[in-house]
C-alpha cells in the first residue's frame, strides 16, 4: 500500500484545481464551434484529438469567419508550435518511451507544463506527478465540458442571439490576458491589432491573422 | 468531405506532430534564448490579431457592432479580475442583449 504524502495531495490538489478551472472553458469552445458551423462530433473530436484550447478556437474562428482551411491548420498550428518546446522541457523530467511517450505527448500543453514546472521545488517526482495529473484531468473536464457547451448551443439556434459571437473574441481576449505580462507584449498585442484591422479589408481572410507572426519575429528579434 | 472535416484532421495531425516532436527530439535544438522569445510572443500576436478580427470585422469588411461592447465588458471583467467563465459570459450576455434591443 502506498502511503500518500502531504507533498503528494497538494500536487494533486494544484492539478484538480487547474484541471476543473481550465475544463469550464470547454464550454465556451463547444458552444462558440458549433455557433461557427462545426458539427458537434467534429467539435468533440478537436477537442479529443487537437486538445489545445487555443489552436482550437483559431481553427474555428478562422473558418467560422470565411477564412480558407489552409489558412485556418496555419492558424491553429502556428499557435500549436509552443507545445513542442513544452515537450523538450518536459522529456528530460517525465524519461517515457514507447505508448507512455506517445501519451505524454498528447498531454502536453500550457497547463500540464505549467503545473509540473511550478512542482519544482518539490523535485522531479511531483513534477512528474503534477504533469499527469494535470495533464489527463484538464482532458477529461476540457472533453466533457465541450460536448455540454457543443449540445447547448445546439439547442440555442441563432448564435449572435445568445452573444456567442463575442463569446469567441471574448475568449481569445481571456487567452491573450495572463501573456500580457510586461511593455513588449503589450506593444506587439496593440501592433498586431492595428495590423490585423488594416489587411482585412485587402487580404483574404485568414491571412490577416497569420501575417501578424511578422510582429511577433521582429519583436522577438531584438534581445531584453 | 467538406472543409471543416479537413480542418478538424489537420488541426488535429499537426498538433499531435509538433507536441510529439519535442518529446522526441534532443533537447539542444531551439533552445536559443531568442528562439524562446519568439515562441512566448507568437501566440500574443496570433491571439491579438484574433481578438481584432473575430470582434472588428465581418467577411471582409471593418464592423463596428454588438460584439465590440461584448468584447468591451470582457476586457471590464478582466480588468476587474474575474475569473475566464466570468469574463466570456459577461460578454455574451451584453452583445446578446444589445443584439435584441438596438
Amino acid at each position: 500500500m502506498r502511503v500518500v504524502s502531504d507533498t503528494d495531495r497538494s500536487t494533486l490538489r494544484d492539478s484538480l484545481s487547474v484541471s476543473l478551472t481550465v475544463g469550464t472553458y470547454g464550454i465556451a469552445f463547444g458552444a462558440a464551434s458549433v455557433a461557427a458551423g462545426f458539427t458537434v462530433l467534429q467539435s468533440c473530436l478537436l477537442s479529443l484529438l487537437t486538445f489545445s484550447g487555443a489552436s482550437q478556437f483559431a481553427l474555428i474562428g478562422v473558418l467560422g469567419s470565411g477564412g480558407s482551411v489552409v489558412s485556418g491548420i496555419a492558424t491553429a498550428s502556428l499557435l500549436g508550435f509552443r507545445n513542442g518546446l513544452y515537450g523538450l522541457r518536459m522529456a528530460p523530467i517525465l524519461k517515457v518511451k514507447g505508448v507512455r511517450r506517445l501519451l505524454a505527448a498528447h498531454i502536453t500543453i500550457d497547463e500540464s507544463t505549467g503545473v509540473a514546472l511550478s512542482q519544482e521545488s518539490r523535485g522531479e517526482a511531483a513534477m512528474r506527478r503534477g504533469f499527469w495529473a494535470t495533464g489527463w484531468g484538464v482532458f477529461i473536464f476540457w472533453n466533457l465540458f465541450t460536448l455540454a457547451g457543443a449540445l447547448g448551443a445546439q439547442a440555442m439556434g441563432t448564435p449572435a442571439a445568445w452573444g456567442l459571437d463575442a463569446a469567441v473574441p471574448a475568449a481569445f481576449l481571456g487567452l491573450l490576458w495572463p501573456r500580457l505580462d510586461s511593455l513588449r507584449t503589450r506593444c506587439l498585442a496593440l501592433s498586431a491589432i492595428g495590423l490585423a484591422i488594416l489587411l482585412t479589408p485587402v487580404a483574404p481572410a485568414g491571412i490577416p491573422i497569420i501575417a501578424t507572426t511578422a510582429l511577433a519575429l521582429i519583436f522577438g528579434w531584438v534581445r531584453k | 468531405m467538406s472543409g471543416n472535416w479537413w480542418g478538424v484532421l489537420g488541426t488535429s495531425a499537426i498538433a499531435f506532430a509538433l507536441k510529439y516532436l519535442g518529446h522526441a527530439i534532443p533537447g539542444k535544438y531551439l533552445a536559443a534564448p531568442r528562439a524562446q522569445q519568439i515562441n512566448t510572443l507568437i501566440p500574443v500576436a496570433l491571439l491579438s490579431a484574433l481578438v481584432a478580427v473575430q470582434t472588428f470585422t465581418e467577411k471582409s469588411r471593418l464592423l463596428l457592432d454588438h460584439r465590440a461592447a461584448g468584447l468591451g465588458v470582457a476586457l471590464l471583467a478582466l480588468l476587474l479580475r474575474a475569473p475566464f467563465p466570468i469574463v466570456v459570459i459577461s460578454a455574451a450576455l451584453s452583445s446578446a442583449l444589445l443584439y435584441h434591443f438596438i
